[in-house]
């Protein structure tokens, strides 16, 4: 018994926290990234600025993210995201105006909440379809936050903020820190180009420059979801309702109560992605501010396999390229190789895996990437905005197999059905 | 297990006296009375329809009763939830296993107690406590999807141990168990018997019912209608008890059976995605006019059989002639063209459109076929007075053809599916457990209809789990294990007990 | 059932759903300070003859994406993909018209075709992937929107021509444009030819769906996926049929815009007709007659409300909310009226049953 308890113990780590996959694929991708930057003298692709604007671009689409995870883990689409996040977006303006900063991050959770309210009486209280619940909460939001903004914003304009028919802008930011003698230190190594060291320190020169204490609250935040979902009973049942909700019931669970709970998070959070948007990524309301970033945390959800470390990895690929348009073409166009040099090196690791077909397939992609970097001087900055759907795009084709949603995800549950 | 499970302070750990329930058009219990004494296994048994599901989801707290009391342990309860009835110390084993296949069995068993001893170390000490004094060998770290039917089951058990329950329901516990594991079951009831769990079993498999069983209650029509002890019960008693006095029994007739071959299947192997082999090297021939029944435990390969001859699911390797032509390649269209009707084990997900009107469901499985449709177009009206001819012959109670299906009982419902394939002149009628879930009535008709069929030349595939349906009605039974046709015979002679043993993988020496 | 409770039953969602809206759409206006008396004043008043040809035309565009996403919903698919896949086509589409490549009418039939066949490429690609790989067509389709606008953007700003700040696609020729149907005078505007398109769309989507075997098959699909591979249909055939007979439909969205009024793609395109084109089509209970209520309802609000900016306050955007509670209100009273209906059916037959035979009635199947 014991044995076997030893095993499964290193697996249950691996489903939860990072293991030494996640250890060795940091290193690879930092190894590449360095040697490409070094070839290419494409300095900016991971230089501290570049990677504080990634993570800037990440935290709104992370937000949604882990928001999803907590809807679809208690069984319930949420693709309500996105007008979740617009209404946040107003929240966060109108709250910041009148009383500050961090209220404003409270505001656009609230008001993320009440779309995860409509959300949770249309489909737990009403049985209605997930989908269409969700359409008609991304119609709703994103006609509520116009409607709003021209109400409340049109006419303010003051030192704390100057509104206009779709906007608010000039806010209060909430708080940023940066770390003495670190910060400068690191900073100073990464302007050095020193293959891998620099690199590293660019990574420490983000996370302690100019960084915003709401950026630090949604890792904390992430990191709570992880802890509460998988290491509480609160969790167990929370995510007992979405594989089986019938079963759950039948111990005791209240089912709706904690779809309510996770779909009422689900809308915070993905405000919450909103109000980073309009406090942190810029500096206020704007009207169609979101522009789908609630689709791209969907996406992310997807891609990091309903699990909040995969989440964590997709949201920052689809931050960094979402970041990217910020950058020189030259930079965007290095990144072909990075991706080739990947591509290859997972064609490698599937040809020992023994999976010929796959590795020949995944090879031949590295190639072509190759062959973009090689023939061309620069990539259309249109198409690094379609990377994160396009990613999601090849993931769900290539590896839908190895991905599991919750078993009763988006299944409609009626209380009593039990037995 | 748990010192907070009460003692037994009475004889009899479960009263119900005068339980009713009803649902809208149905009674589904009247004046129920059963007395289950501790320490026990107690057989409730019955027809399905005859109430027990709905007596069970009263006794675990799902329904409420609208009469009657239950006592439990000498005190009168009123359950609201099954939480009421958890901490009664009431335990439910649920014939369709109530898991989740994604989380692992300690999740499955803390779920929903995690009060108890926490969601860590704790919990996984007590499940390894518990898995050892029984014998279910459990590892609680193992995802519920890699288990066995077997081990899915012990894991339902040991929820309800680990909640502290001394009376334990289980609900057609065997109905998914291959015999081995049926007996690895009666093992662990009767250790469970011995440290002084009491136990609700039910079931309609008799001869199971008088193994393990100290007392028996009969439900039929949604009352009690009868009390025996195994010793000196015979299965025929039981059986007239549960059906009533009509007892229906389907009486073969003269032969009909030609020499001509209409089903020939030939090498017939199916694997699954996994590589387990489903199906095994079938051989199988029935001729014009002749009914072939296959008996087996349900899980040994009828329902995959059934659905590669209908096109549902593609042979990896072997043959099947359809009156000379070989159809394996064909679709499942195609087949049903040339002259397939086909009755499902599962009317509701396989045979009926539930929110459709009849005569759409017409239709169905006959889309290119007159008189519903002409050429590509529906032809309305023709569907409309076919139904009407069904309604008629094969005697559907329904208000209208018009009526969506979803509003009929099992037994009409089963009969207008029985009526529409025999509709387009089939050469072959495959019927899946036909008689399944519907009521004496239904039942006797369907039987009249399949020897119709029989009769009128057709070649007829009969699975069912119903001994002597199946030596009733076939000319010829063979008997399927383990994907694998490995005994044949002559319904004229054998006996249930002889389909028993060979279904078991059982030899000819078992005492009967 | 009796011929007036079922037109009840079948009124009643969609009637408690226009009022939930009207309530809630009078509390969003009272609590900006505006009067909800005055607000519905002037969405009911009778619309100007301008307003009128503009309802007609947007309607009819509205219509055509409902039925796009209605011939997917029919079969349970979620094609939320319409806006991508209307974007496309009609991005192709202006690009060959433009070119004049075939003369006058020719061209503009060839166009229609190019259209229809482009949106049913883009959206063939969410059917395949959902039957060769098991992708959902939810999320697939999520992307494929995002990646169509962009690609849509891309080719116009590298292979459009300039104009003004933005860019074009190159202008049709005279001929190959259609002048419409002046029901008022030439001021009022006129009633695009190609609204033609949406009457015969939702003529043939009834016809396929109820009387042919296709229709059956797929209407089969949608109810019961189980029951309809056990009768012999292919269903991942379906899949892909279903999803571009949709993308098809999508491609025609924009077309009569393009021939009438607008003469190229570039930033006059309409973007957003997708989504309302669900929401029309869930009002509308994935029927042609209702949907064509919808499409009416839906752009009525829309062009009445312009005049709120001129004599309110109060934002027009208002109607976008009004809108969306619809849409919620509508699918909450229908699941409400379907649970209430199959209990009454259900008791109806029973009893029924009992008058025909009274020895006791035998148990209703769960």
């Amino acid at each position: 018994m014991s044995t076997v308890q030893m095993q499964r113990e290193g697996t249950q780590a691996g489903r939860v926290g990072p293991s030494y996959t996640w250890v060795w694929l940091t290193l690879g991708v930092l190894l590449a990234i360095s040697t490409v930057r070094t070839l290419t003298g494409a300095h900016e692709i991971d230089s501290s600025g570049s990677l504080q604007a990634a993570i800037i671009a990440t935290c709104p689409i992370l937000m949604a993210a882990i928001g999803g995870l907590w809807s679809e883990r208690s069984g319930v689409v949420n693709i309500g995201l996105e007008g979740q996040m617009i209404l946040g977006t107003w929240g966060a303006g109108y709250f910041t105006y009148y009383y500050g900063p961090w209220q404003g991050i409270l505001g656009a959770a609230l008001l993320g909440a009440v779309g995860g309210l409509i959300h949770a009486i249309a489909t737990v209280t009403f049985g209605v379809d997930h989908i269409v619940s969700g359409v008609a909460i991304n119609i709703i939001g994103l006609g509520a936050a116009k409607f709003l903004a021209e109400a409340y914003f049109a006419d303010l304009s003051s030192d704390r903020g100057t509104g206009g028919v779709k906007q608010l802008v000039g806010l209060e930011r909430p708080p940023s820190f940066t770390v003495p003698g670190v910060s400068e230190w690191t900073t100073d190594i990464a302007s050095r180009h020193w293959f891998v060291v620099s690199d590293l320190a660019a990574v420490v020169a983000a996370l302690t420059t100019r960084m915003s204490w709401v950026t630090l609250l949604v890792f904390a935040l992430v990191a709570l979801t992880a802890w509460l979902l998988w290491r509480t009973s609160f969790g167990l049942r929370l995510r007992s309702c979405g594989e089986n909700p019938q079963a759950a019931e039948s111990l005791g669970v209240n089912v709706y109560r904690y779809k309510y709970i996770a779909v009422l998070v689900s809308g915070a959070f993905a405000g919450i992605g909103g109000g980073y948007l309009a406090l942190v990524a810029s500096s206020g309301f704007v009207t169609g501010q979101t522009n789908g970033r609630g689709f791209i945390g969907l996406a992310a959800m997807i891609f990091g396999n309903w699990r909040p470390g995969g989440i964590l990895a997709g949201a920052s690929m689809f931050g960094y390229t979402d970041s990217l348009p910020l950058r020189s073409t030259a930079t965007i166009h290095a990144l072909l190789l990075v991706i080739a040099i990947g591509l290859f090196a997972f064609a490698v690791f599937k040809l020992l895996r023994g999976d010929r077909g796959t590795a020949v397939v995944v090879a031949v992609f590295g190639g072509l990437f190759l062959l973009w970097f090689l023939v061309t001087k620069e990539v259309p900055r249109d198409f690094t905005s379609m990377t994160p759907y396009i990613a999601t795009l090849l993931v769900l084709a290539f590896a839908s197999q190895r991905l599991r949603m919750p078993a009763a995800d988006g299944q409609i549950y009626r209380k009593g059905s039990a037995g | 297990m748990t010192a907070t499970a009460p003692a037994p302070t009475t004889d009899e750990a479960v009263l119900v006296r005068g339980i009713t329930k009803r649902f809208p058009g149905v009674i589904a219990n009247q004046d129920v009375n059963i007395t289950i004494r501790s320490g026990t296994v107690h057989a409730l048994i019955g027809e399905n329809g005859a109430g027990k599901s709905t007596l069970m989801k009263i006794l675990y707290g799902v329904q409420k009763p609208d009469e009657g009391t239950l006592t439990v342990n000498g005190k009168q309860v009123s359950f609201s939830s099954p939480m009421d009835a958890i901490a009664a110390g009431i335990g439910m084993v649920f014939q369709h296993f109530m898991l989740a296949d994604n989380l692992t069995v300690l999740e499955n068993v803390v779920l929903g107690a995690e009060k108890l001893h926490g969601i860590g170390d704790a919990a996984r000490k007590e499940i390894q406590t518990i898995s050892e004094a029984y014998g279910f060998e459990l590892d609680p770290d193992e995802l519920v999807e890699d288990l066995g039917v077997g081990e899915r089951q012990r894991v339902e058990i040991l929820k309800v141990l680990y909640r502290g329950a001394k009376i334990i329901i289980l609900d057609e516990p065997t109905a998914v168990l291959v015999p081995q594991e049926v007996e690895a079951l009666f093992g662990n009831l009767r250790e469970l018997k011995r440290s002084g769990h009491t136990i609700l079993f039910i079931s309609h498999k008799l001869d199971e019912v008088l193994d393990i069983a100290d007392d028996i209650t009969v439900m039929r029509r949604g009352r009690t209608v009868g009390e025996a002890r195994p010793e000196g019960t015979t299965k025929h008693q039981l059986a007239e008890m549960m059906v009533g006095t009509e007892l229906p029994s389907p009486q073969t007739e003269e032969s009909t059976v030609t020499e001509q071959v209409l089903l020939e299947v030939r090498g017939l192997s199916l694997v699954n995605e996994r590589g387990r082999a489903l199906l095994s090297d079938i051989d199988l021939r029935i001729h014009r006019g002749e009914v072939l029944g296959i008996a087996g435990v349900e899980g040994n390969g009828q329902a995959e059989l059934v659905e590669t001859i209908i096109g549902m699911r593609r042979a990896t390797s072997g043959t099947i002639e359809l009156d000379g032509s070989e159809i394996s390649a064909w679709d499942t269209r195609r087949r049903r063209e040339a002259g397939v009707g086909y009755i499902p084990e599962d009317r509701h997900r396989h045979g009926l459109l539930l929110d459709a009107p009849l005569w759409e469901n017409r239709m169905l499985g006959h889309q290119t076929l007159e008189p519903s449709v002409k050429g590509m177009w529906i032809n309305k009206s023709g569907a409309h007075q076919d139904t009407e001819r069904i309604v008629q012959e094969y005697d559907v109670r329904t208000p209208g053809v018009d009526t969506f299906a979803r509003a009929l009982s099992g037994g009409n419902q089963q009969k207008f599916i029985v009526g529409r394939e025999m509709s387009s002149a089939p050469l072959l009628l495959i019927a899946s457990h036909p008689t399944r879930g519907v009521d004496v009535g239904a039942q006797a008709a369907i039987w009249e209809h399949i020897k119709d069929a029989r009769r009128k030349g057709l070649a007829v595939l009969l699975i069912s789990a119903d001994l002597d349906e199946l030596i009733g009605l076939s000319d010829r039974i063979e008997v399927i294990l383990r994907g694998r046709l490995v005994a044949e015979f002559d319904p004229q002679r054998v006996t249930p007990q002889d389909l028993g043993t060979a279904m078991t993988g059982g030899g000819k020496e078992e005492a009967s | 059932m009796s011929i007036v409770s079922r037109v009840f039953a079948a009124l009643l969602a969609p009637l408690v759903a226009v009022v939930a809206a009207l309530v809630i759409t009078s509390l969003v206006v009272m609590l900006v300070g505006g009067s909800p008396v005055e607000f519905w004043g002037i969405i009911f008043s009778r619309p100007a003859d301008r307003v009128f040809v503009n309802i007609v035309n947007q309607s009819s565009m509205i219509f055509l994406s409902a039925l796009a996403a209605a011939i997917g919903f029919r079969m349970n698919l979620f094609n939320i993909g319409v806006e991508g896949q209307y974007t496309v086509a009609s991005y192709a589409a202006a690009v060959f018209a433009g070119a004049a490549l075939l003369p006058g009418k020719l061209n503009i039939l060839v166009s229609l075709l190019i259209a229809m066949a482009v949106g049913a490429l883009w959206a063939g690609i969410a059917g395949v992937l959902k039957v060769t790989r098991g992708v959902s067509e939810v999320i697939s389709t999520i992307m494929l929107n995002a990646i169509g606008t962009t690609l849509a953007g891309y080719l116009l700003l590298n292979y459009g021509q300039q104009y003004g700040s933005g860019r074009r696609t190159t202008p049709l020729e005279r001929s190959s444009e259609f002048t419409g149907w002046f029901p008022f005078t030439n001021a009022d505007g006129a009633v695009w030819t190609l609204v033609i398109l949406a009457v015969l769309a939702g003529v043939g989507f009834n016809v396929l769906l109820n009387r042919t075997r296709f229709g059956f098959d797929l209407r089969a699909t949608g109810m019961s996926e189980t029951a309809a591979v056990a009768s012999g249909v292919d269903v991942k055939k379906m899949v892909v049929i279903a999803m571009m007979l949709s993308g098809a439909v999508a491609g025609l969205i924009w077309m009569p815009a393009l021939f009438n009024g607008a003469h190229y793609y570039g930033p006059t395109f309409q973007a957003g007709l997708g989504f309302t084109g669900i929401a029309v089509a869930l009002l509308g209970r994935n029927r042609p007659l209702g949907i064509m209520f919808g499409a009416l309802l839906f752009a009525f609000l829309n062009e009445q409300s312009n005049r709120l900016t001129l004599e309110t306050d109060i934002s027009p955007n208002v109607v976008q909310i009004t809108q969306g509670v619809i849409v919620l209100a509508v699918v909450i009273a229908y699941e409400v009226v379907r649970r209430w209906r199959a209990t009454a059916e259900q008791k109806a037959v029973t009893r029924k049953l009992e008058e025909a035979r009274p020895t006791g009635g035998e148990a209703v199947s769960a």
